[in-house]
């Protein structure tokens, strides 16, 4: 248990400023400015959203100037920011089918309606460190090659598997989901909010869930059906005006698996989906959430539950979060004088007492 | 100067949803030229947030994503009808109220004038940033070929 302290005033005061100075480092080096982590370190700007659990590039730039460049000390701000924020509302549920496409890729179709579209992608790079990059006075690289734009629709790879009934089919509803952010967590927390803390959840985190089901503890097969980056409006009902309107623009990264089939005495063999969707371009992430998905839907499925880590919603889900675990964690660094002096008391009692059997025991 | 257009919700739709998008010091120089236009103000700016929503598997149950900022505000013109409502993207008080005060004043003898000096320079470059964009992308479009392994 850790009992309030008083004192250190100065102490704390002098540690902050030399925070701060440690932040800045070399004044010889010119500071970085919002802007350049917003375009430069825009991956970790998007992770930051993502995890964060709101989306502002300018905020989490600066959260992450702020915070030295840990991010998850970033997502803190972040989080603590957007408590403050009032909610004007809830959007429309986005229309991943309308994005503006950056990357589009299938790894079950090779040649699907739309074609694939690689987009800024780390793949197929040879992850060599490029020393160009640390040359003083970089000179702007060749602009992106540009070819014209075919305007023929992207439809949903999960869609056209089941026009033929091939996959199982997701139940549309506009029922208000519940939020996480105003009812405390609940188990079973079902498909929506598993989905709500999933997207917001630690990537690493989820990544090693993700690969643990890869690797055989809850085994299910996916396929990424199709992964997608781009933007998508956001739509409000504004009730001033009584119609909806687009309040912004999000980038978002969408991945859809096709896993192994389901199927009964009296249901045909179907393929089944795991779904991912994240703020940002945050690929890794949405790979990873969708697995967890897939494998925390074995109930609804009628699957067995080999008691795999990734099949218990209520581990994943309540160790997912960064910020309540390194609450939880780093507070046991805080004084917890009091306790440990009432522990240190038992242990001397227990010893003495040990002590006094022998005693009596060489005695008899 | 009194509300002569009533624009239909269609019309209005379309340029708030672009108005909300637009870059804030675009539509800040774009509006300079009606910067002496008198009004009252309904509400404040105002920062906040809105939980954006997504669905299951794209199309099935709907779940709560993740928050975005906002900045919303409302003003009247001055000795007019003409309300106007701004709803933008991110914490720029500014960016509301031009956005509040371009709306306003499309509802007025000026709708011409301000379609021509913010809306369409406004829409253009949006067009041709989502344009870049697109084409860029079709230059990474591949054709992926399945090998014929050696052996029959």
């Amino acid at each position: 248990m850790y009992v309030a302290v008083k004192g250190g005033e100065k102490a704390i005061d002098n540690a902050h400023s030399w925070l701060a100075e440690e932040r800045r480092g070399d004044v010889a080096v010119p500071d970085l400015t919002v802007d350049q982590i917003r375009e430069q370190m825009a991956l970790a700007v998007h992770r930051v959203m993502a995890e964060g659990s709101l989306y502002d590039p300018d905020l989490a730039a600066l959260a992450i100037k702020q915070a030295r460049g840990d991010l998850i000390e970033a997502i803190f701000l972040i989080r603590a920011y957007r408590t403050t924020l009032p909610r004007l509302g809830h959007s429309r549920p986005i229309e991943t089918d309308d994005m503006a496409c950056d990357r589009r890729i299938s790894a079950t179709f090779k040649d699907l309606p739309g074609g694939q579209v690689l987009g800024p992608t780390f793949d197929y790079t040879h992850r060599l460190l490029d020393f160009k990059l640390a040359a003083e006075g970089e000179a702007l690289a060749d602009t992106a090659p540009i070819a014209p734009v075919d305007q023929a629709p992207m439809p949903r790879v999960t869609e056209f598997l089941n026009r033929d009934g091939l996959i199982q089919t997701e139940q549309a509803s506009d029922a208000t989901p519940p939020d996480m952010t105003r009812a405390p967590m609940a188990y079973p927390a079902g498909r929506p909010l598993r989905l709500q803390a999933l997207s917001r959840g630690d990537e690493g985190f989820l990544l090693g869930m993700a690969y643990s089901s890869q690797r055989g503890y809850a085994r299910n097969h996916p396929f990424v059906g199709e992964l997608r980056i781009g933007k998508v409006p956001v739509s409000m009902e504004i009730p001033e005006l009584g119609f909806d309107i687009e309040i912004g623009e999000i980038t978002v990264t969408e991945c859809e698996t096709v896993n192994q089939f389901a199927g009964s005495k009296t249901e045909p063999a179907q393929f089944t989906r795991g779904y991912g969707l994240v703020f940002g371009q945050t690929e890794r992430k949405a790979i990873s959430m969708a697995l967890v998905d897939r494998a925390l839907r074995w109930q609804e499925l009628g699957e067995d539950n080999v008691g795999a880590p990734a099949q218990d919603e209520e581990f994943v889900i309540s160790h997912s979060d960064n910020i309540q675990a390194t609450g939880f964690l780093e507070h046991i660094k805080l004084p917890h004088y009091v306790d440990f002096q009432s522990e240190l008391e038992l242990v001397r009692r227990m010893r003495l007492a040990a002590g006094a059997d022998e005693v009596k025991e060489a005695a008899e | 100067m009194q509300a002569v257009h009533s624009p239909s919700d269609a019309e209005r739709k379309t340029w708030l949803s672009l108005l909300a998008k637009a870059d804030a010091a675009q539509l800040a120089d774009c509006v300079a030229h009606f910067n002496d236009t008198a009004f009252d103000w309904l509400r404040q700016p105002e920062i906040g947030s809105v939980m954006v929503r997504g669905r299951a598997g794209g199309t099935g149950a709907a779940f709560n994503l993740g928050e975005l900022t906002i900045t919303r505000c409302a003003l009247r013109l001055t000795g007019s009808e003409a309300v106007g409502y701004g709803h933008v993207q991110g914490r720029d008080k500014t960016h509301a109220r031009n956005a509040a005060l371009v709306d306003a004043l499309m509802q007025t003898a000026h709708a011409d004038d301000v379609m021509a000096h913010v809306l369409t320079p406004l829409q253009r470059t949006q067009d041709a940033k989502a344009k870049a964009r697109a084409e860029k992308a079709a230059a990474t479009k591949v054709e992926f070929f399945t090998m014929v392994r050696g052996e029959d």
